[in-house]
């Protein structure tokens, strides 16, 4: 049984071309996916992520818990509203998801994760939480709504309830603030500018239709998709799952080592892992020839040795196929990638291509 | 919905043959092909003197969303290809009937456009997807 957001409607009277994603009837986009993605990086877009799972950790061993659960540390989270993006790891450092923390106060925190791991995370979330004093509490009546893009605040802030439209106004990048059953954070899948707006289920057609009449364009997952490879960010199924370590899936900046004290789940695999030497890098790829970079290709170096490509795609901001791939550590600064049985020369490069609207990689 | 002109014969792996007055035939992809790939971004055009057989794999078209095989419908000699494709794939988006072209085969037998869809039995089948 295919499973709707709040929205699925207003997708439909759009004229949304839909797809099923992890199990979710969800816009893959309303016309020309190009156009959305550019409309996000030069103005703004809007996207329903409502399948996204909100859970809230409520409890007076709330923070013991996730310093437990999560390998990045709630610990730097001091600043009301401040979100941390962390990976959630088996005994094994697999990665069991990777999701957005934000903190409330020390005994109330609300984690967002991928909604194809809703299931096991919450399995895992709940089994977790055996000997410590805490709740885990989904909320599966909100919706949710980013809208991102150059332009986002100015267009969010004035149809936000009065005084959270004043907060929203004022809070800094990666922070979150709410009223009520309304929680906005100024956070983001695109690399640009914008917000996450978590709202009650019964609000979220009106507000989807104030942000239309604004000038806020509908944006499908399509677009969604070419956003986030361009700012160089994994997606949990492709870049990363279980049988994957954060050390090579790009993410080792989000694993806290320091202090020893704090243990967490998967830090001594983590541990060995790092002993043993010899892992994987995570690097960003452009075609120089032409042709379209794809997950599962090949990627041969100069030393004869393979990797893969996680993701790969057309950027349309930079006019060229850009991938994220993992690859042995031997890896120089170009390499081939086997596409349709013939070498296609591509720049290795770092993985983050395009941030606020900037192209990143020389070209 | 999709259009789909009358005038010329489909595959049921949505491309579309039109036989010219000349004798050749003309080879694209169809209106509810390219809406369903969305935008394109890439095509990989097969070379003028290439022999292909019916149903042979012959060029590839790549959107945003992912690659596709494009198979002749006819066998014979690639004499013509559509060489604006390489800058500005997005001409079969726009167009799909007419500057979305792909190819243009000289055909062996002429009769191998009877085993095609005409229009009728060509919506019927994408009715279904």
């Amino acid at each position: 049984m295919t499973k709707k957001t709040i929205l699925n409607n207003a997708h439909r009277e759009l004229g949304a071309r839909m797809v099923d994603f992890g199990g979710w009837d969800m816009p893959v986009n309303y016309g020309s996916q190009i156009d959305e993605h550019h409309t996000v990086r030069q103005s703004v877009g809007m996207f329903d992520v409502s399948h996204m799972t909100v859970v809230d950790v409520n409890g007076v061993q709330a923070k013991a818990y996730l310093q437990n659960l999560l390998a990045n540390d709630v610990a730097k989270l001091t600043r009301q509203g401040k979100a941390l993006y962390s990976c959630m790891l088996t005994d094994d450092a697999g990665i069991i998801d990777d999701l957005i923390v934000y903190f409330l106060d020390d005994q109330n925190y609300r984690l967002v994760v991928n909604a194809s791991t809703r299931d096991k995370d919450i399995a895992w979330l709940e089994k977790q939480a055996e000997g410590f004093d805490v709740a885990v509490n989904e909320q599966p009546t909100l919706a949710m709504i980013a809208v991102q893009g150059p332009k986002a605040r100015q267009k969010v802030c004035p149809l936000l309830p009065e005084r959270l439209g004043l907060s929203a106004a004022e809070i800094k990048p990666f922070s979150a603030c709410w009223h009520g059953e309304w929680f906005v954070g100024r956070t983001g899948y695109t690399g640009e500018d914008g917000f996450e707006i978590i709202l009650p289920q019964d609000k979220a057609e009106g507000f989807w239709t104030q942000l239309l009449e604004v000038g806020v364009k509908p944006c499908g997952l399509g677009a969604r998709d070419t956003l986030r490879l361009e700012a160089g960010m994994n997606l949990y199924g492709q870049d990363m799952d279980e049988s994957k370590n954060p050390l090579e899936s790009g993410l080792a900046w989000t694993i806290v080592w320091e202090p020893e004290e704090r243990d967490f789940i998967g830090k001594q695999a983590l541990v060995n892992i790092k002993q043993q030497g010899n892992n994987d890098k995570f690097v960003g790829l452009i075609l120089e020839d032409k042709g379209v970079l794809r997950g599962h290709q090949t990627v041969v170096l100069d030393d004869g040795s393979q990797g893969e490509i996680t993701s790969g795609g057309y950027s349309p901001t930079m006019e060229r196929s850009i991938a994220l791939a993992r690859v042995p550590a031997s890896i120089g600064k170009t390499c081939k990638i086997d596409i349709r049985g013939k070498l296609k020369n591509a720049r290795v490069v770092k993985p983050c291509f395009v941030r606020q609207g900037a192209v990143q990689i020389e070209l | 919905m999709s259009n789909t002109p009358d005038d010329r014969k489909y595959a049921d792996s949505h491309e579309w043959a039109l036989l010219e007055a000349d004798g050749n035939v003309r080879v694209g992809i169809s209106d509810h092909a390219q809406e369903l790939l969305g935008d394109l971004v890439f095509v990989e055009l097969p070379e003028v003197g290439q022999k292909v057989g019916k149903g042979d794999e012959c060029s590839v078209v790549e959107s945003v969303k992912a690659a596709s095989d494009i198979y002749s419908p006819v066998t014979g000699e690639i004499i013509a290809i559509n060489g604006e494709l390489e800058d500005g794939p997005e001409a079969i988006n726009d167009s799909p009937y007419q500057d979305g072209w792909i190819f243009v085969i000289k055909p062996e037998d002429t009769s191998e456009l009877d085993d095609l869809l005409d229009a009728e039995g060509y919506q019927n089948l994408t009715e279904d997807e």
